[in-house]
């Protein structure tokens, strides 16, 4: 306690700041894995054979070091956060591609026959049936994605990027473990509020009929 | 109203599914496609809304070429009933009747309203509306399925296999319930199935195809009567054709016109005594104007002598009965399926006027096999 008070009377406003920071950094590239993601996902089910290629391709980059992307865009784009925000929205989107495909191509074939036979367009289709049946298999992998992020977002202040990464690096350079447990604490803290928050999020956007469906079953 | 000309579908790898076929189909018209499997029922049928494209031929709709449009305008005007129902499961039973409408940009309220209206054809309450489909049981299911097809008030609708998936008991009624709403509404339907009782039940025309080729066409009695071939007479089935034997055609010719009655004032014992006299296991009760009350047995005597006296006390009323009028093959199908031993026939005041039993459906297969020039009347 006696620690800690000084700690955050010292360094309180500059902690808020960097979990901001921290927050937007991995959120803005989860956006962007989503906004990528997403319909790269939808597209694929019309080329499965182009999906088996897309997917290993993806899941090679996935097993890179994080370290070693993050090093790899600074001789491209140099410092900062849009290196960082880059680099993080690699590895949102395999995820979020994997379970938007899975989800779109787990939707029964006859739902599709009724509504072609019915008359939708294909963009109808994948706005009436596909998206709205797939939702809670994407919203996985946006909730998996995103709480990812956060913690790899740490690594973003290796290459400038700010965040709450910057105590955890300064705590291991000085030997200042109350720096680790500033930066550790609040990056874990925000992971497990996004999980919350997206786990609500999935809860509205779940049409009602599935979850009655599910509550039913 | 529908016309195929000289239409071919041939599938990659050059099998032939459907071989220059030509038809016409007039509106209000029920027509069924059957046949095996593989015989290009259901892509015939997929070719009119076209889900699948012929490879040669015209296919018309009023005379216009549906070729020559755009295929999801066509398919907008066009309803379709499929086997596997096919209900979105994320839209309540309204989105779902209504989804027609909604794709043809029709008002909210317009929708609300026509979904209502539809609903009431098929006597289901309003509050189905804001129901999800899994809360609905099959045969409940599939009424929404033909509903949503009838939504844009399209007037022809293709039918692949829509009962298929029911139960028989559901199916039956729901045969019964579309057939009624088909003349109703005078729609066309084209109706694929490979169920014969089906076809014979609902169609105004049967289309009977093998191997992508028309067999023949023509209505359910003259298919029973002249079957074209071979493969005909075997897809029927000997059974129907046996049904369908001219000269016999109604229940009232072929039912025994004195079954052993009792009014119910009697005793128990002298309706045993009654059964053990004419040797039989069950009688029909009456009363005096001939109105058939019910009917008592065996064991319902041997279970309930003990409190009861009179035969009103203890007769069944749960009875299935015909009328006087209903075809024999009708008949035959529901004895044979439902497994009765009997049937009671009545006239339109409920008044007993006879009955069929096995015995009576025996003499009418023996007849059958040995020849017109023995029969003899039948009781």
């Amino acid at each position: 306690m006696d620690t800690i008070l000084p700690f955050f009377s010292t360094y309180g406003s500059e902690m808020l700041y960097k979990t901001w920071e921290h927050l937007y950094i991995s959120l803005i590239a989860a956006a962007l894995g989503i906004l990528i993601a997403v319909p790269l996902g939808v597209a694929l089910t019309r080329f499965p054979k182009a999906a088996g290629f897309v997917m290993g391709v993806l899941g090679v980059i996935q097993t890179f070091p994080s370290f070693a992307i993050l090093a790899f865009f600074i001789p491209l784009l140099g410092v900062g956060k849009i290196p960082a925000i880059i680099a993080l929205f690699f590895y949102s989107v395999l995820p979020i591609l994997r379970n938007t495909y899975t989800g779109v191509s787990g939707v029964q074939k006859s739902l599709l026959e009724a509504g072609r036979g019915m008359g939708m367009t294909g963009w109808e289709r994948i706005c009436y049936v596909e998206v709205p049946l797939a939702i809670p298999v994407m919203m996985a992998g946006i909730r998996l994605s995103t709480v990812y992020l956060i913690g790899w977002a740490t690594l973003a202040s290796f290459i400038g990027g700010g965040g709450l990464g910057d105590y955890i690096f300064s705590g291991l350079n000085l030997y200042q473990p109350e720096f680790i447990i500033a930066g550790a604490v609040p990056v874990t803290l925000l992971a497990l509020l996004t999980d919350l928050l997206l786990g609500k999020v999935e809860g509205w956007v779940t049409p009602k009929g599935m979850k009655k469906m599910r509550e039913a079953a | 109203m529908l016309k195929f000309d000289h239409v071919s579908k041939v599938y990659k790898g050059g099998k032939r599914a459907v071989q220059d076929l030509t038809l016409e189909i007039e509106k209000g018209e029920f027509i069924c496609f059957i046949g095996p499997s593989g015989c290009g029922k259901t892509t015939t049928m997929k070719m009119i809304n076209r889900l699948i494209e012929p490879t040669e031929g015209s296919i018309y709709i009023n005379g216009k070429n549906i070729l020559e449009g755009d295929s999801v305008q066509l398919r907008r005007e066009i309803g379709y009933v499929i086997q596997q129902i096919g209900l979105f499961p994320h839209m309540t039973i309204q989105e779902n009747i209504s989804l027609v409408l909604k794709l043809l940009k029709f008002s909210e309220e317009k929708r609300r309203t026509r979904a209502r209206e539809l609903l009431a054809l098929v006597d289901m309450t309003p509050d189905y509306l804001e129901k999800y489909p899994h809360e609905l049981s099959g045969g409940q299911q599939q009424r929404i399925g033909v509903l949503r097809a009838l939504a844009a008030d399209q007037p022809l609708i293709l039918m692949d296999e829509p009962f298929g998936a029911l139960d028989p008991i559901t199916r039956d009624s729901l045969q019964e319930e579309f057939k009624k709403l088909q003349r109703k509404l005078e729609k066309t339907i084209v109706f694929v199935t490979h169920d014969m009782d089906e076809a014979l039940k609902l169609a105004d025309r049967i289309v009977i195809m093998r191997d992508g080729q028309i067999v023949q066409c023509d209505t359910p009695d003259e298919i029973l009567r002249n079957p074209a071939n071979e493969f005909v007479e075997e897809f029927i089935g000997r059974d129907r054709l046996v049904q369908a034997r001219p000269n016999i055609q109604t229940v009232e010719q072929i039912m025994n016109p004195s079954p052993i009655t009792i009014t119910g004032e009697r005793t128990l014992s002298e309706a045993i005594q009654l059964m053990k006299h004419h040797r039989v296991d069950s009688l029909l009760v009456v009363d005096e104007k001939k109105v058939l009350q019910g009917f008592i047995d065996v064991e319902i005597i041997d279970q309930k002598r003990k409190k009861a006296s009179l035969v009103r006390d203890v007769v069944e009323t749960d009875i299935f009965t015909v009328e006087k009028h209903t075809l024999v093959r009708d008949t035959v199908r529901k004895i044979l399926k439902v497994g009765m031993k009997y049937v009671p026939v009545v006239d339109d005041k409920h008044r007993l006027v006879g009955i069929v039993t096995r015995a009576s459906l025996v003499d009418i297969v023996y007849d059958s096999i040995w020849g017109e020039d023995e029969m003899t009347k039948i009781g």
